[in-house]
């Protein structure tokens, strides 16, 4: 029970916070596609500590198949949509930024 | 142990939505709108196990579903002009 409720509190504010790690990084990158590359962060590393976390503080039930069918489900999806967003943006003419524009 | 985490994913919302405001190209967009779908099913998944009444899981499926398919049905029309019309062709003319 005891090192089992920390571990799970651990992940879910590790979790938590990662998200807040992506949100910054949404707004302060300087292009489209770093931006992206900041949201993936949220998409990944965020929902899988979160949804792992509550899975270990329930313990094997129904809840739990149903969160790990979100957790499958998100990691199967979020990729794909990110890829067709990349692919969206360059064929919209959108330019990455690269070292030429700084110097 | 589920109220300091429920607030910060509250808070990541709202920055989330103001993102979508403030975003320059339409990209900009859709990508906090995704991230803001995604941050609501943890969310909804969160807020069940808070409420200690964990049956909010199934509308969390659900709302993972559609953003997913809203996400990929916006970019088609974003891209296209169409969502009925086959990608195919235009691809083979782009390469």
């Amino acid at each position: 029970m005891g090192i089992l409720n920390l571990v799970s509190s651990v992940f879910i504010l590790v979790g938590s916070l990662s998200i807040i790690v992506g949100l910054l990084g949404v707004y302060r990158m300087p292009d489209f596609f770093t931006r992206l590359h900041a949201a993936s962060i949220i998409d990944t590393l965020g929902a899988m500590l979160i949804l792992f976390g509550l899975i270990m503080h329930h313990g094997i039930s129904i809840v739990s198949v149903k969160l790990f069918l979100i957790l499958v489900f998100i990691l199967i999806t979020t990729p794909t949509a990110a890829h067709a967003l990349a692919k969206s943006a360059l064929h919209g003419n959108l330019k990455p930024v690269t070292d030429d524009d700084y110097s | 142990m589920f109220e300091i985490p429920t607030f910060i994913i509250l808070f990541a919302m709202m920055l989330a939505l103001v993102s979508a405001i403030i975003g320059r190209t339409v990209y900009d967009k859709i990508l906090a709108v995704n991230i803001f779908g995604t941050v609501t099913v943890l969310f909804i998944a969160l807020f069940g196990f808070l409420s200690k009444r964990p049956d909010f899981l199934d509308i969390a499926l659900v709302y993972a579903l559609i953003n997913f398919i809203s996400t990929i049905a916006i970019l088609k029309f974003f891209e296209y002009g169409d969502i009925s019309k086959s990608s195919a062709k235009k691809e083979e003319a782009d390469i």
